[in-house]
């Protein structure tokens, strides 16, 4: 009834002293071996856009999940307008006025747009579905949204920008009361932005709460009117988005003092590479770029040299990655391989321009988890050489009991699955797999991550070695003092676009969050 | 002590533990009803008996299973096996009917060739489908399942194609080096996919494809080349077995040459312990699956089970192995045996 759209709109600021309509408090939820949100309170105003900030496994998707039903707390308490609120399913939370708009866009696209707004609630008529009512229905929920198309046409017919509305259509039919956008921007376009911002602020005028999640702070910080920072699994704070400024949140996200990383310094890198480089890259990028997910982007790559790429997750970090090693294709610019253009197709096309690219997602896009520790480390090196030329077992032999005493590879068994070992030894043997190709650009996406300190410095000492021997790499890491101590030079990416590209000389941690906040110089 | 107690328990864990106690039991079975079961005779240079029976009876089923393995390794499956079953047994047969010389063993190479280049065909078919157009492995397949049962009846004309030609009859029901000929076959080409798979990188790399496809792409794998692969090589299986069973009962029956040996196989494959998930998959383990479904169906003769009830009695013992397979299940038994030790101890310090 609050949100019919006659009525008057009824918080159209958001105040501190009216009431939350959710409020989470003390929520605590452990997987396995894992606490994912230890003790964080939580609350959301009518007619405000809240932006829930972090970094990867910050607990913003378990928070979510929790207050959209699909995981249930450990403790904690929950209420919505004021009442206790006790969901065990997505159903509940939605029949609660909890509605969700996924990444992914969730609708079924060989039907019409009418029938994906009104599905499960179709109107009916003595039985059958009122189809007449239905599009008409599914009309006023559209031109609410001020999105003119015919609600008979095929969803498939449209655009992704345009399915995106169709879901939040869906979304705000069921009196949503609190609308949950996950990444809602992550593959449209700025004009497909601005129009899914415009949408949202009608919805806010309605007095409908808003949680707005993305990795482009200039999203945020265009479209939220407060935020909630969390790092790992803890809150760090609720601010307005008008008074903290970039780098404070920055800083917050990723979890160190202004004063403590200024002091830091770069003391420990090596020296930048001396004069007597060759001149051509090992790999050169003009231009490169694809649409929704990377705008076109020069890099340079020398041999012999560590090339660090610092920026937030979704920043571009990854995906201009995945442009150099064939992983994705570029729909813009082109790669030159020591001066030679090569249209990187495939990653076996990369692999035979000796570019190896080791994934972030260890796990869905690095290891063959039932396979055993040689047959990991073999693979890449078997695929390049075809099905046909087997190489001999004591060959396989030889390469894995070298690399899992070269890298420390725990257990020292290479029929192990790898499904058994730690994250850090399963990362040791995806490098040991690259290394197996020997390539001379090896592209490591978040080595580091998730492994113990141990691991971690091994992994630093080796990609340091292997620059000294004259290996080029690009290292992509969410720490920046890792980039820091690692890299010859250091790209800065945000919001899809390379801000920086300075050689690592006095470079200071605060000078590339002041790069990844506001994209200038600091 | 405790050491061997371990071994014992951990034996119901390993991979073809049930496979094989269900093909002992099923052969027991059988030998407790007909005491004369196990009895194999050397006649004329040949071998006879019920066991020789199974084995002759379950090469085809075997052969299809084999290429059924390697297409479930990639995460795929094939349906069209038993439309071309049909294909093979109508294409050999209708060259050879239609040949002035049917009895000339020139004729039946010929006729043999073409129905297995034929299925190469087919195969490649189905991987062009899979691997290039990217359709769903159940629906790419299932195309040639209907439509290679018309393509059957094209060759044939819609009549039952009966030939008579010694040559032929060799493959389905001739010997060699006093064996069936069709157990020589289904063996060679055993022996074959095994070497080849485990000589050669081939077996590697379908089991990289099938447990994670997206980590084979970034390794470089040519994924679509290994699933065109697997693929063509069950058609070829396919195929054998067509021409085996045709020769077997010298014609060619479009509409029921190989009807629900694609079932046969699957089973063959999942009492093998391949998952239907892909991934890491046992040739071996087929080999015993195959010939789990051949007893059972001799079983079903040599107890007397109504033929109407002949299938629920398949049916009972595949979801019997399925069942004692099932991690879930082996979970719970071994959680029920925790507690009952457990319990023997208390009453003991009682």
């Amino acid at each position: 009834m609050t949100t019919t759209p006659s009525t008057a709109v009824q918080a159209a600021a958001p105040t501190p002293a009216g009431e939350p309509i959710i409020r989470m408090d003390d929520i605590s939820i452990s997987f396995p071996g894992v606490k994912a949100l230890d003790a964080v309170s939580f609350r959301m105003f009518p007619g405000e856009v809240h932006s829930l900030m972090g970094e990867n496994g910050a607990g913003k998707s378990t928070l979510i999940k929790a207050l959209t039903g699909v995981y249930t707390i450990d403790s904690g308490t929950m209420t919505l307008g004021g009442r206790p609120l006790v969901i065990s399913s997505p159903a509940q939370a939605q029949a609660a006025g909890i509605s969700t708009v996924y990444q992914e866009v969730n609708l079924l696209p060989n039907l019409s747009v009418a029938e994906n707004i009104m599905l499960g609630r179709e109107p009916r008529r003595a039985g059958a579905i009122d189809w007449r009512a239905m599009r008409r229905r599914a009309a006023e929920l559209l031109a609410r949204l001020n999105l003119d198309i015919d609600p008979a046409s095929l969803l498939s017919a449209h655009s992704l920008a345009v399915q995106q509305l169709v879901a939040i259509a869906r979304a705000t039919d069921v009196d949503a009361k609190v609308l949950i956008l996950d990444e809602p921007t992550s593959s449209l376009d700025a004009d497909e932005v601005s129009e899914l911002f415009r949408v949202i602020r009608g919805l806010k005028d309605d007095g409908v709460a808003i949680l707005f999640v993305s990795h482009f702070l200039d999203q945020v910080y265009e479209i939220s009117d407060r935020l909630t920072v969390l790092r790992n699994g803890a809150l760090v704070g609720e601010y307005l988005t008008r008074e903290i400024l970039r780098i404070e949140l920055v800083h917050k996200m990723i979890g160190k003092e202004l004063a403590t990383l200024e002091s830091l310094e770069s003391k420990t890198r090596q020296a930048a590479v001396e004069g007597d480089t060759v001149d051509v890259p090992y790999l050169e990028a003009v231009g490169l770029g694809r649409k929704g997910s990377i705008e076109p982007t020069d890099l340079a790559i020398h041999e012999g040299e560590v090339v660090g790429l610092a920026g937030l997750l979704g920043s571009g970090r990854t995906e201009i990655a995945r442009l150099i090693t064939g992983a994705d294709r570029p729909d813009s610019g082109e790669v030159l391989v020591r001066g030679a253009r090569r249209r990187l197709r495939t990653p076996r096309v990369a692999l035979r321009d000796r570019i190896a690219y080791s994934s972030e997602d260890r796990k869905r896009e690095g290891i063959v988890d039932d396979l055993s520790v040689r047959d990991n480390i073999v693979l890449a090196l078997q695929a390049d050489r075809g099905w046909f030329r087997r190489i001999s077992r004591k060959r396989q032999d030889e390469l894995a009991n070298s690399y899992i005493s070269a890298l420390g590879i725990r257990p020292a068994n290479p029929d192990a699955l790898v499904r058994n070992l730690s994250g850090g030894n399963q990362q040791k043997v995806l490098l040991a797999r690259w290394l197996a190709v020997a390539p001379r650009l090896l592209v490591l996406d978040e080595p580091t991550r998730g492994i113990d300190v141990g691991a971690k410095a091994e992994i630093q000492k080796l990609v340091s070695n292997l620059a000294d021997e004259g290996m080029a790499v690009v290292f992509i890491s969410a720490e920046l003092e890792e980039v820091l101590r690692l890299s010859h030079r250091i790209a800065v990416m945000r919001d899809r676009r390379k801000v920086a590209d300075l050689p690592n000389e006095d470079v200071t941690v605060g000078q590339i969050m002041g790069l990844i906040a506001s994209g200038a110089e600091a | 002590m405790s050491s061997t107690l371990t071994t014992l328990r951990d034996l119901p864990r390993a991979r073809l533990f049930w496979p094989i106690v269900t093909l002992v039991a099923l052969l027991l079975l059988n030998f407790a009803v007909s005491p004369g079961f196990f009895a194999i005779r050397f006649q004329n240079g040949h071998l006879f008996g019920s066991l020789i029976d199974i084995l002759r009876n379950g090469a085809p089923t075997l052969l299809v299973a084999l290429g059924m393995t390697v297409v479930i390794a990639t995460r795929g499956i094939d349906l069209s096996v038993g439309a071309v079953v049909a294909i093979s047994g109508a294409l050999a047969c209708t060259i050879i009917a239609d040949s002035p010389t049917p009895g000339s063993l020139g004729t039946v190479l010929a006729a043999v060739a073409v129905a297995l280049a034929f299925s190469l065909v087919l195969g490649a078919w189905n991987g062009l489908l899979v691997a290039v157009f990217g359709i769903q492995p159940i629906i790419a397949t299932l195309i040639l399942m209907t439509a290679g049962r018309g393509i059957a009846m094209l060759i044939t004309e819609g009549q039952i194609i009966t030939i008579s030609s010694a040559p032929y009859k060799v493959i389905g029901a001739g010997y060699w080096f006093g064996l069936p000929a069709s157990i020589v076959i289904a063996g060679a080409m055993f022996a074959i996919a095994a070497l080849v798979t485990r000589k050669t990188a081939l077996g590697l790399l379908i089991e990289s494809v099938g447990i994670n496809p997206v980590a084979s792409r970034l390794a470089g794998v040519r994924s679509r080349g290994i699933i065109w692969v697997v693929y063509v090589f069950s058609g070829l299986c396919a195929a054998i077995a067509g021409l085996m069973i045709s020769s077997n009962v010298t014609a060619a029956d479009a509409n029921s040459a190989g009807l629900y040996i694609e079932m046969d196989a699957i089973l063959a494959v999942v009492i093998g312990g391949t998952s239907l998930a892909g991934g890491r998959y046992s040739l071996t383990g087929t080999l015993i699956g195959a010939f789990v479904i051949q007893t059972l169906t001799t079983t079903v003769y040599t107890v007397g089970i109504a033929p109407s009830i002949t299938l629920v009695f398949k049916a009972l013992v595949v979801i019997a192995v399925c069942l004692l397979q099932s991690p879930a299940l082996q979970a719970r038994l071994r959680a029920r045996r925790v507690s009952t030790d457990l319990s023997d101890k208390k009453g003991v310090l009682a």
